[in-house]
């Protein structure tokens, strides 16, 4: 066989067809001229009829294998075109993945929430229970039955709002000390966040502002267990490993009392603006429960025993946030919410 | 109160740094809340003497001065204080020195005449705000020596917060005995300095009351008039910032400084007949020494003479029988008040004295006799005069027993703090409080020191030892904790989830005072009987919230203002309802409300912006209501509040009980209340509205549900409720849905009417229906709401 052979011509033709069709149609158009019932391929084989019986055996196979090129070629060619064709139609299709999504927005917490329930989960794994008191409150609860009774100079630190009939708006969470101890025996573990109230507003103070009280009464409650206790809780609350140290001070409603001071977490302790140059920054009252407190609630002071603790959430929430003016808490610019997520 | 490092020294060594004893004062739990210098940094200042002190030639106000820093040159200096004279002793600043404020000190020609060097103010120096002149140092002062060295002006003033229940603390001697025992020094004693009476003359006291157990009283007779404190003293006085006043006032603040105990100086000459304490009268006048006259009431202690009162006891004394520029023969005051005497009764008043302060706390009533004597030395050295005899007078009915002992036992010491205590270190601690101190049996016992008021019960003594080692000495131990299971109640939607709820429905927290402005409440709530505070702090907060509204139409009115167009806030918080105005019958009720105004979607492209109306809230209630597992007990019923517009406001109800309010802010109110746009408030009691049901699982049904179409036209009047239980009622219990879905008034119905397209899902859990099970329902269903609602179906 040469180059003149019409078999191999006609092969290279329908090749070189199948893959200059551009489209679905034209393939097709290939396919019927080539291999259709009058195709050209189907004419040599009716053709083989005509050759000598020895030579059709090795006629037919060529004619066969011609066909299943083409066919192949067909196939391949068809599915090019048909990806082709999809790209196409998905390129259509493409979005601007950077247009902003449609519907609804988030809204938030407030600030001080977020930090209420950050407190209340760190001590509710501790075991505390969360509870709460009244905002308007009796003299008895709120200071009397505190160990500070009338005249007594503590009074002048708590500037209290008062209504006609001598009832108050709580100036400390400790009035739920009181309630929890009158409702329920000890052992006990309780903290108590609220509202409390001062008549007091400048940077630092504002006339509503929150606190959480916590108190712990066992036979063996020690004031180690207090110091173990609330520097994990600031580690936890902030995070980090944090220095803590523990002054003496002074409340009616326990002793001996302290007052905690934390490593700066502006200056890392170095001092700065924030601490005033002295690398601690005060952030909680607490003590040992004053056994007349355990007695005026009716507790056996001899057997029982605990400590107390109370701190600020707005000043935890400023802290944590780095807040500079508590005011902005109760202003309640939405400009100041959204920091919040 | 304020104290100078080197004035402690006097009475107890001070081996460390000013910042070193403020740092352990801070942690014996006197908390030193600043430390600053008497005087600003300057250098080249020293004593000198003026020689001569001429006219300026050529300028009328100047004076031209020849002055000696050595005692042999002369140095010439133009100074322009009138008080310049020859044999001044005065602070010269040398050329080359540097003063406060970056001045540098040059040789000068002033007006024609060389100046080398200047004379100093007090103000110059940053020594006071004195400026009438220049310093008139003290004769004795020697030539040449630096002025730093010579007023002690390396001195620090520590400012020392003393809490409430350490009276024993607020003076420069208690402070360094507080120091003193930090350090388990025994105790130190008070200076005793005895005078000499130089004549016989005592003024009667008599004490009629147990608030006054000790009176001590001396006359110092021919006192030089008007005479002036001497410079150091003085000094003193305004480094722990007491102004000078004349030397017979300035001597008893001083010694009230040192000591602790308040001191009163009277005019003899002023006084008549015997000096008596006593409970002033009802309604008894008293005018005292800042001019006002004050009314008192036998709660009040008074010390009077034979006209009447003349002090309040403990307080302030009186005008009558001040002191004056010509005083000359003067009675001596230093007496023991009782803290009960004393205690908040200058608050009453409106009154914040020193001497209040210090009764008030606790001064040691052992005092008295020694502060005279103090008192005395110091006022002949200022003053001259000649004492008399030292009279102490007791109360008769008092007999002053001897403290109890207070007991301190060891394994309570132990127990409370967590950790033994060595024995020798407790030891240690409580023979630095107090000369008596034992051990006993269970541990150690102590007598109460005179000063120490806060010393009553063993816990007093456990907080003695633990802060005077230092809390630093106690070790950080965790509890062995009890275990018991905490509650998981699931019977209420926890407030957590309502937050969360209310945030993702695209609503921001906000926290508002519970006190708020009464007008605006009034405006909202009219007819609400609200709590008001006897002492707001302004009139705009005077009146406690009886609905969050108040707070939220501010939030939203402020940020309005701030350039918000969409505002949705929610806030969580107590209403204070009352049945009458009084705090008596008064209710906290937890509410959750909020309020929303703009668009119904934040700004956004591919959706039209409209306006949120009452559904898009109504929605957000519910969701929020959804989570009580049941909304189906929830119902919405149309009704007025002043506060709300009509016809477009509803009460919540759940299972019948009144749980809230729903609508939009009446547009009268909200043109009152400032409010340009419209608002849409809700309010729903949270304990009642939040019931949660512990969901029951149902069966899901295996066969496939059916669902028919049917536009309903009815009077308009004709609420969806109404619609919905009567298909309910109708459908034979195979409606497992109600879906509403769409709303339509127009040119194809008829006026008055409105149609209603309703979708019905139906099912039943065991079997498939069919068509003709459905044309049952919907022909039932139809067929009621014709008879019943006079209802008509479209295109059925």
């Amino acid at each position: 066989m040469g180059a003149a052979d019409p078999l191999s011509a006609l092969v290279n033709q329908a090749l070189a067809d199948v893959d200059a069709s551009a489209d679905l149609a034209a393939l097709d158009e290939v396919r019927v001229r080539v291999l259709g019932k009058k195709g050209l391929l189907t004419e040599q084989l009716k053709g083989l009829g005509a050759l000598a019986a020895s030579e059709r055996p090795a006629a037919g196979q060529r004619i066969n294998e011609a066909k299943t090129a083409i066919h192949a070629a067909l196939d391949m060619h068809r599915i090019r075109l048909e990806q082709a064709a999809m790209e196409k139609e998905l390129a259509r299709g493409a979005v601007d993945v950077t247009l902003p999504g449609r519907g609804p927005d988030t809204g938030s917490m407030h600030p001080v929430t977020r930090t209420r329930l950050r407190v209340e989960q760190i001590f509710s794994q501790a075991g505390f229970s969360v509870v709460s008191g009244p905002e308007v409150e009796d003299d008895f609860h709120n200071f009397e039955a505190l160990n500070i009774p009338k005249n007594h100079p503590a009074r002048a630190m708590h500037d209290t709002f008062y209504f006609p009939d001598g009832r108050l708006l709580r100036t400390h969470t400790s009035p739920v000390q009181i309630r929890t101890m009158r409702a329920t025996p000890p052992p006990l573990a309780i903290i108590a966040p609220g509202r409390v109230y001062r008549i007091d507003s400048d940077m630092t103070h504002t006339p509503m502002f929150h606190q959480v009280e916590g108190m712990v009464i066992g036979e063996s409650v020690s004031f180690a267990n207090l110091k173990a206790m609330l520097h994990t809780f600031v580690e936890r609350f902030f995070e980090r490993p944090l220095g803590m140290r523990l002054r003496p001070s002074y409340f009616p409603f326990t002793e001996p009392s302290a007052e905690a001071d934390i490593e700066c977490v502006f200056c890392d302790g170095k001092g700065c603006r924030v601490c005033k140059q002295t690398g601690w920054l005060e952030i909680l009252g607490c003590g040992m429960i004053h056994p007349n407190v355990l007695e005026a609630a009716g507790i056996d002071s001899e057997r029982w025993q605990g400590y107390a603790f109370g701190m600020g959430i707005d000043r935890l929430a400023m802290l944590r946030y780095g807040v500079d003016d508590l005011r902005l808490f109760f202003e309640n610019d939405l400009r100041f919410l959204r920091q919040f997520p | 109160m304020k104290v100078t490092y080197r004035w402690l020294q006097e009475f107890t060594p001070i081996g460390v740094s000013p910042e070193e004893l403020a740092a352990q004062l801070t942690m014996a739990g006197l908390e030193v809340e600043s430390l600053e210098p008497v005087a600003p940094p300057f250098s080249g200042v020293v004593v000198g003497e003026v020689l001569e002190a001429g006219r300026h030639p050529d300028a009328e106000k100047l004076s031209l001065c020849q002055v000696t820093t050595d005692g042999k040159n002369r140095l010439q200096i133009v100074c322009g204080a009138k008080n310049v004279r020859a044999g001044l002793k005065v602070a010269v600043a040398m050329v080359g020195a540097r003063l406060p404020k970056n001045v540098l000190i040059e040789r000068a020609t002033l007006r024609g005449q060389e100046s080398r060097g200047m004379l100093c103010s007090a103000r110059e120096l940053g020594l006071g705000e004195e400026h009438d002149g220049i310093m008139e140092l003290d004769r004795s002062l020697p030539l040449n020596q630096d002025l730093r060295e010579a007023l002690d002006l390396d001195d620090r003033v520590l400012e020392v917060n003393a809490t409430p229940n350490r009276g024993d603390c607020m003076s420069v001697f208690g402070i360094a005995r507080d120091y003193n025992a930090a350090r388990r020094q025994p105790p130190i004693r008070y200076p005793q300095a005895g005078v000499a009476p130089g004549h016989e003359g005592v003024f009667p006291v008599s004490l009629e009351s147990s608030g006054c157990p000790v009176f001590a009283s001396r006359i110092i007779r021919g006192v030089r008039p008007n005479a002036q404190s001497p410079e150091w003293l003085r000094e003193r006085l305004r480094r722990v910032g007491l102004n000078s006043i004349s030397a017979i006032v300035d001597v008893t603040n001083y010694v009230m400084s040192e000591l602790g105990q308040p001191m009163h100086a009277y005019d003899l000459a002023k006084l008549t007949n015997g000096i008596t304490v006593r409970a002033a009268g009802a309604q008894e006048g008293l005018t005292l020494l800042d001019d006002k006259e004050y009314k008192l009431d036998p709660d009040f202690l008074v010390i009077a003479d034979g006209r009447g009162a003349i002090g309040l006891a403990g307080i302030m004394g009186g005008r009558a029988t001040a002191i004056s520029d010509a005083t000359t023969d003067v009675l001596l005051e230093a007496a023991h008040f009782v803290p009960d005497a004393v205690s908040g009764r200058a608050r009453r008043l409106g009154l914040f004295t020193d001497a209040a302060q210090r009764f008030e706390r606790g001064v040691d009533p052992t005092l008295p006799a020694i502060a005279i004597e103090r008192a005395t030395a110091l006022l002949m050295a200022c003053a001259g005069g000649v004492p008399g005899p030292v009279q102490v007078t007791r109360s008769a009915d008092v007999a002053s027993p001897e403290a109890p002992w207070v007991p301190l036992r060891r394994d309570r010491l132990t127990r409370l703090l967590g950790a033994p205590v060595p024995d020798g270190e407790v030891q240690a601690v409580l023979g630095a409080i107090s000369e008596q101190a034992q051990t006993t049996a269970e541990g150690w016992r102590v007598r109460r020191p005179s000063h120490r008021f806060d010393i009553r019960i063993e816990a007093d003594l456990i907080e003695e030892v633990a802060r005077l080692r230092g809390f630093d000495s106690i070790a950080e131990i965790h509890a062995v904790v009890s275990q018991i299971p905490g509650a998981a109640a699931e019977g209420r939607v926890p407030n957590e989830r309502l937050l969360a709820a209310m945030a993702d429905r695209g609503y921001r927290e906000v926290i508002s005072y519970a006190f708020v402005d009464p007008v605006l409440q009034r405006q909202l709530f009219p007819e609400a009987p609200t709590l008001k505070l006897a002492n707001p702090i302004s009139a705009e907060l005077s009146e406690m919230r009886w609905s969050l509204w108040p707070g939220l139409i501010n939030a939203c009115r402020e940020n309005l203002r701030r350039q918000q167009t969409r505002v949705r806030l929610f806030e969580i918080g107590s209403n204070f309802v009352t049945q009458n105005g009084e705090a008596g019958g008064l209710k906290e009720i937890e509410s959750l409300a909020g309020i929303a105004t703009g668009a119904r979607w934040p700004q956004q492209w591919g959706s039209q912006s409209e306006s949120a109306d009452f559904y898009d809230i109504k929605a957000d209630v519910l969701s929020a209501l959804a989570l009580t597992g049941d909304a189906s007990r929830i119902r919405f019923q149309a009704d007025s509040l002043p506060a709300l517009r009509p016809g477009r406001s509803a009460r919540i109800y759940r299972d019948g009980v009144a749980i809230g309010w729903i609508g939009e802010l009446h547009p009268q109110v909200a043109k009152a209340v400032d409010l340009p746009v419209a608002a849409f408030l809700f309010e729903l009691e949270v304990k009642a509205s939040f019931i949660a049901n512990v969901p029951k699982f149902n069966k899901i049904s295996r066969f496939p549900s059916v669902r028919r179409d049917l536009a309903i036209v009815v009077d308009e009047g004709v609420p969806l409720a109404v619609l919905q239980e009567n298909v309910t009622v109708s459908a034979s219990g195979l409606l497992s849905e109600l879906r509403v879905f769409d709303v339509y008034r127009g040119p194809s119905i008829e006026s008055g009417r409105k149609s209603i397209a309703l979708g019905l899902i139906l099912q039943d859990s065991s079997r498939t229906l069919t068509d003709v099970d459905a044309d049952a329902v919907v022909a039932a269903v139809a067929a009621r709401l014709r008879d019943v609602l006079s209802a008509t179906i479209r295109d059925q």
